[in-house]
């Protein structure tokens, strides 16, 4: 049949583009988060993006102000919830900089190991979801499987599996129980060889090197002055991280261990010889190196939980007391930051005296995070969308608070 | 940064009518800065190379007013909203407050939101932070690119984070309070 292919009408219909309006979200809250993004598009080129957020605003500043600081740790739980231990600290850390409470140095390390170990389980589903955001199903069902183990020794330690207020103002709420050391040693030694697994499932995959590598470049400049923070600006190239630029309240945690800053210097990443190459294709800042960044910092955060096993077991002395701690607050403000797994996640707590905060404020890293959406997602395609938004690694609770 | 020496060098470069002072023995020293020349300063510590501090970390808006007359004592002042900028610098790995007063309402009409200049075009990331100090403590910022709530539903009445705020009986037929 002669459909008339050389009717200049029907080939206009065919190939003409509307400007149009797609909402993208929102979806269910128990899904990666509830966000809502307003698409510009024509045809399939994306040409301007609108992040809605809000959805999940549980007014946890608000609250703040008419709780005590240790009844608000439950709070900063829910806010990141899939890394309640990280949050707990950071929250906690500011409550003591205000009180002026120095911890003993075996609670310090029990610190290190809880929360680095916090950072494997909120990467390990960061690298799983992201792979369903690209349409993979299999490594996150791998990654949930890692991350419960990891959460069996969250459960053991403290009795809860998702909001776990351990960590709090003064120490943690109880000591780790016996043999939760050689357990924790031999989860190590399990993990240690499915990392390779994960590489070779994503990382060197071509369909996701293709969906990844080149997409969403962001320059250094555009993530700092977007107040980008973690493995997002880690991924654009900029040295910092906290745990060795932060705050030295936050900074002594970590004093005596090895490690160094993932970040690439010179086309290579620290520690790399033993994964994966950066595949031609990736470009600095690009969705495939906020990625692999992530990646490369489980097998850091694994060594770093190593080490702090070994002092942890050396330590003398308390591992914190949080009862006697005086409930009192003093007049005055703190503002910390800490590294999460996120980003950096700040705190802020003003007391006019009492023991209820004037204000509590929380600077959420995702939040930042997400603002440069808009501007990553300029002349993408609509397919692109979700892998610079899974790229981010964004959880909405934090954003929302 | 901290330090009296750091203070005497701001005020040198912009008078003391610019930076007011400030406290330099709280736990985070801060610095106070006159509203209106708030862009020029920020612009500064910014750009200078000495100093660049490119990035913004948090802008939160602090209400001091306690509603209660028998509480109102123990607070210290006179009421006023007060934003706190805390600044970062990368390179320097340094940190910085400044502190902002405005009055409570803007010409003590109840009502009429204070005003500051934005400074969502010296750092991209104040752009929604000003949107949340604005949607939550109730700041007007001028000449921000779209002042549109951002937490609240754009109907919302009220600012939740003022001292004074009440709650509301009602909102789309769900009760509260």
């Amino acid at each position: 049949m002669s459909i008339a292919a050389d009717d200049q009408r029907i080939i206009e219909f065919d190939v003409r583009t509307d400007e149009m309006l797609v909402n993208m979200g929102p979806q269910h809250p128990s899904t990666h988060g509830v966000l809502r993004l307003v698409l510009r598009t024509d045809g399939e080129i994306v040409s301007e993006v609108t992040p809605h957020i809000g959805y999940l605003h549980r007014c946890a500043e608000k609250i703040g102000e008419n709780l005590t600081p240790r009844q608000w740790i439950p709070y900063t739980d829910r806010m990141d919830y899939l890394a309640g231990m990280n949050m707990n600290l950071g929250w906690a850390l500011t409550v003591e900089k205000l009180l002026k409470y120095d911890m003993p140095a075996k609670g310090k390390h029990l610190r290190v190991i809880i929360t680095e170990l916090g950072r494997i389980a909120s990467h390990l589903v960061g690298m799983g979801a992201y792979g369903l955001d690209l349409g993979t199903f299999s490594p996150f069902l791998y990654a949930f499987r890692e991350r419960e183990k990891i959460l069996d020794l969250f459960e053991e330690a403290c009795g809860a599996r998702l909001t776990y207020s351990y960590i709090t103002v003064g120490g943690a709420t109880a000591d780790l129980p016996p043999g939760w050391l050689q357990r924790c040693e031999k989860f190590l030694d399990e993990l240690e060889p499915i990392i390779a697994e994960y590489h070779a499932l994503l990382t060197t995959n071509a369909i996701f090197v293709r969906r990844t590598a080149g997409i969403g470049v962001m320059s250094a400049e555009t993530a700092i002055s977007y107040g980008c923070t973690g493995p997002v600006l880690r991924g654009s190239g900029v040295d910092q991280d906290l745990r060795r630029d932060g705050e030295e309240r936050f900074t002594e945690m970590y004093d005596g261990y090895a490690f160094e800053i993932i970040v690439q210097k010179d086309g290579h990443y620290p520690q790399d010889h033993a994964y994966p190459r950066v595949p031609q294709q990736a470009i600095l800042g690009d969705c495939w190196h906020r990625f692999y960044v992530r990646m490369l910092e489980v097998v850091q955060s694994m060594d770093l939980v190593r080490q702090g096993i070994d002092r942890y077991s050396r330590a003398t002395g308390s591992w914190g007391e949080p009862v006697k701690l005086a409930e009192k607050l003093p007049k005055g403000e703190a503002y910390l930051e800490t590294e999460c797994p996120r980003g950096q996640m700040g705190f802020y707590i003003v007391s006019e005296g009492g023991s209820i905060p004037w204000r509590v404020r929380a600077r959420s890293s995702s939040f930042c995070n997400l603002s440069v959406t808009h501007e990553l997602c300029q002349g993408c395609l609509i397919a692109d969308v979700p892998a610079i938004v899974g790229s981010l690694d964004v959880v909405m609770g934090e954003i929302d608070r | 940064m901290r330090g009296q020496s750091f203070l005497d060098r701001l005020k040198q470069q912009f008078g003391d009518g610019k930076i007011i002072g400030g406290n330099q023995e709280a736990l985070d020293p801060w610095i106070e800065v006159s509203p209106p020349a708030l862009v020029e300063v920020c612009t500064y510590l910014r750009d200078e190379p000495t100093l660049r501090f490119d990035m913004l970390q948090l802008i939160s808006g602090v209400d001091y007013f306690e509603p209660d007359p028998k509480k109102a004592a123990k607070v210290s002042g006179q009421p006023h909203m007060e934003l706190v900028y805390h600044l970062w610098s990368v390179p320097n790995r340094v940190s910085l407050v400044l502190k902002v007063m405005l009055p409570r309402w803007k010409n003590d009409v109840p009502g009429e939101l204070p005003v500051v200049s934005t400074v969502s075009h010296i750092w991209r990331t104040a752009d929604w932070h000003e949107r949340e100090v604005f949607d939550l403590s109730g700041v007007r910022f001028v000449g921000h690119p779209g002042l549109r709530r951002i937490l609240c539903p754009e109907d919302w009445v009220g600012h939740p984070l003022r001292k004074d705020y009440e709650m509301p009986l009602e909102y789309h037929g769900i009760r509260g309070k």
